[in-house]
């Protein structure tokens, strides 16, 4: 990692413009009729305004702040999946973001399968899947499984070999959405285990979480979104936690 | 433009195969003969339409089997690409909100897989030619030019065709009415040679119909098609190409709000 650049991730004023309506999967006569009687409403909003910050090599950023501040679209404008509508994200080295990870694989096909192309959508090569196949499906405990088409099994299955592909990746920015641990008991254990080597692997990571807790432990530094606009970037964990705590139990209210 | 995808799809090679695998699976999941229905369901609609129009309508028309047979090849690639593919990015919506890929990489691997099964279908077809005593020639190997421009009529017409399914679910409905009517405008089990001259610009504007005559030309008139259907079959798989490549570019970042 010498040749990292000092900022792997800068984001400079960025602005996200959102849609959200009743525009989604209508057909359409629904839309003609409601362009006609005038209740077609597609509402435009900023889902984040001037948001800034940067990160050093190895910082781990906490992303806090209630329902709707913006922080799952600012992962996406980091991870590339969006684009800033104003402003700029700037990342150097490669990125892997874990987002929403339980969903999204194909019900029809196995196990097998949903693994390789899992670990396609993340950037593997096939090479290093054939090594690691076997890792993973021993992991996730789904030996048993391999030929099962995935609609056969549990929700708590799939989501362990979510996390058993995922807990491979090993990017220069780590890009996560509240997937530190799945499963139950045992699992758990094993999956928190596993994501602290990723943690402590030296990647640049950014994480959003609405423990306060897991932040305060994990993190150097914190960003605060409220209703998209930013609140504060401090490395002053401590001090912006225990404000969030004070704003979440109403004995602040912010600007 | 094509150095850029080229280097974006060797890039993301191996998600590209992962996904050109799954929509083989996919398509003959819980069938019996699998792969077989590729080979075998062209050749039923050959042996129906071949019964009712000999015998029921009385056409004899000399290599009628092959005149049928290249429309029906022709035409099942057209409705299988565009139909496929217009689904291409709706049903990999879950793909391309996790992680940054090209979007049009699901169209073409749903193309990829359409092409093989046309290949497939096209060896038949030869095979057929032989038994129906047509002289190969080296003109045969002109097919190869109405296949390159036809795909890439499919590939714009996917892109197009996708990109609208996004906005409006009714694609589906609205595009089978008009492939019903492209497919009885092409020509796929009649001869236009008693249409007039108007008639017969109704059906030049049909890019289908252009498509299957090209080969038609080729295979059953054992002659080189004019300079201007070479031009034509270009224009149609340009035109659709562009228009299509430019509502992906548009549109790219307006597809995620909308699945």
């Amino acid at each position: 990692m010498s040749d990292t650049p000092k900022h792997p991730v800068v984001a400079k004023d960025v602005c996200i413009r959102y849609k959200r309506g009743d525009f989604k999967q209508i057909g359409l006569k629904e839309y003609i009729m409601k362009r006609l009687t005038g209740n077609y409403k597609v509402e435009d909003f900023w889902a984040d305004w001037n948001v800034s910050f940067s990160l050093d090599p190895g910082d781990m950023l906490g992303i806090i702040g209630t329902n709707g501040a913006g922080k799952s679209t600012l992962l996406k404008a980091v991870a590339g999946i969006m684009k800033p509508t104003k402003g700029f994200v700037r990342v150097h080295g490669n990125v892997s973001a874990l987002l929403e990870l339980g969903s999204g694989f194909d019900k029809d096909l196995t196990v097998k399968e949903n693994t390789y192309l899992r670990g396609a959508m993340l950037g593997y090569t096939r090479a290093y899947m054939n090594e690691v196949y076997r890792e993973i499906v021993d992991f996730a405990e789904l030996k048993e499984f391999e030929n099962y088409a995935f609609r056969q099994l549990s929700s708590g299955m799939k989501s362990r070999l979510a996390f058993a592909i995922a807990s491979r990746v090993r990017p220069d920015v780590l890009i996560l959405d509240e997937v530190l641990s799945v499963g139950d008991g045992r699992f758990r254990k094993k999956s928190e285990k596993k994501m602290r080597e990723i943690l402590d692997s030296g990647a640049t990571t950014i994480l959003v979480s609405h423990s306060l807790e897991q932040v305060g432990n994990l993190c150097n530094k914190v960003l605060w979104l409220h209703k998209g606009r930013q609140v504060d970037f401090t490395d002053d964990v401590k001090g912006i936690c225990s404000r969030y705590r004070d704003f979440c139990e109403g004995n602040i209210s912010i600007g | 433009m094509f150095r850029r995808i080229a280097k974006r799809l060797k890039r993301h090679q191996f998600l590209f195969e992962e996904l050109v695998k799954r929509d083989f699976k996919k398509k003959y999941k819980a069938t019996m003969l699998g792969m077989g229905w590729s080979l075998l369901s062209p050749l039923l609609t050959l042996f129906v339409l071949k019964i009712v129009f000999t015998q029921f309508f009385g056409r004899g028309a000399p290599h009628y089997t092959t005149y049928l047979f290249a429309g029906i090849l022709v035409f099942g690639f057209f409705s299988e690409s565009t139909k496929g593919g217009m689904t291409a990015l709706v049903g990999n919506a879950g793909i391309f909100t996790k992680v940054n890929v090209p979007k049009y990489l699901f169209l073409m691997s749903k193309n990829v897989q359409t092409l093989l099964n046309f290949a497939l279908t096209l060896c038949v077809f030869l095979v057929f030619c032989v038994i129906d005593r047509i002289d190969f020639s080296w003109r045969f190997l002109l097919l190869v030019y109405p296949i390159v421009m036809l795909t890439l009529f499919n590939l714009g017409l996917g892109l197009i065709l996708s990109a609208l399914y996004v906005f409006y679910r009714d694609m589906t409905y609205l595009w089978s009415v008009t492939m019903r009517l492209l497919m009885y405008g092409s020509a796929v089990f009649y001869k236009t040679d008693g249409f007039s001259p108007e008639m017969m610009l109704v059906f030049r504007c049909n890019p289908v119909y252009n498509y299957i005559t090209f080969i038609r030309t080729i295979v059953i008139d054992n002659t080189v098609p004019e300079a201007w259907d070479f031009g034509l079959l270009a224009l149609f798989a340009f035109l659709v190409f562009i228009i299509g490549g430019f509502l992906y570019k548009r549109l790219n970042t307006e597809f995620l709000y909308y699945v």
